[in-house]
């Protein structure tokens, strides 16, 4: 089962995509996600419970 | 009467658990950073007043990430902004050969997933990256899910071909039952 076949070079190269895929994802979401959408929530929140 | 004034069970509250995905699918498809935060800004606003149109109880980050991508692709509408992937070509050459063990260098790849157009990168990150079958990733796109599938087989080929692997769209073409059965995947038509 763990022989190169044809069929297995081809569902490797695609797992391959996909894990490089995540990793692509996975930096972005290493991105410091900036306060101001914290504070845009919190602002929405208490302009709402004025209501 | 049975709606008070700060209802106990407000959707919303949920919203900041989903905002650094929302924010990595937004720099997935502006591969701009300050683009993709004006973009998770008016996601949020937008959300924040049609929360109605949420269904409780259903994936809260896929109706997030719904929202953004169609104020995206439709504020792109409205620049016209060069959709078209004419340094495809030219970019291909950029690109070293993948390692003869076949394997994918992470920086080449990172490059040649920049210079895919917005709508392949969406279908990849959200079925590839996120894990979201075509079904739902159909669903967020506003398509069919052939035509999902369809989308996501032409990027993976695309991608192959801007790493300079000639035999891209044969290798990532429709596969047959069988090996499909290996892989583990359903869905596909056999063709």
């Amino acid at each position: 089962m763990e022989h190169m076949s044809g069929d297995n070079q081809k569902s490797s190269l695609r797992k391959d995509i996909d894990e490089n895929l995540k990793r692509v994802y996975e930096d972005a979401l290493k991105e410091e996600v900036p306060d101001r959408f914290k504070l845009l929530l919190e602002q929405l929140k208490a302009k709402e419970g004025k209501k | 009467m049975t709606s008070l004034p700060v209802a106990a069970e407000d959707p919303r509250d949920a919203m900041p658990d989903h905002i650094p995905s929302l924010r990595a699918f937004a720099i997935s498809l502006t591969r701009n950073v300050s683009e993709a935060d004006d973009l998770v800004q008016e996601t949020i606003l937008k959300a924040w007043s049609n929360i109605d149109k949420f269904t409780v109880g259903t994936d809260m980050r896929a109706w997030l990430f719904t929202i953004l991508r169609n104020t995206f692709f439709s504020s792109k509408r409205k620049t016209r902004r060069e959709v078209s992937d004419t340094d495809g070509a030219h970019a291909a050459t950029m690109f070293e050969k993948p390692h003869h063990d076949g394997r994918l260098a992470f920086t080449d790849f990172s490059r040649a997933f920049d210079k895919l157009s917005p709508e392949h990168r969406e279908v990849l990150v959200l079925v590839g990256a996120n894990g979201y079958s075509y079904e739902e990733a159909a669903q967020m796109m506003g398509v069919a899910v052939g035509t999902a599938k369809s989308r996501a087989n032409r990027a993976r080929a695309r991608l192959c071909e801007l790493l300079g692997m000639a035999e891209g769209e044969d290798i990532l073409a429709e596969q047959s039952g069988a090996t499909l059965a290996v892989m583990g995947r359903s869905g596909f038509q056999a063709a």
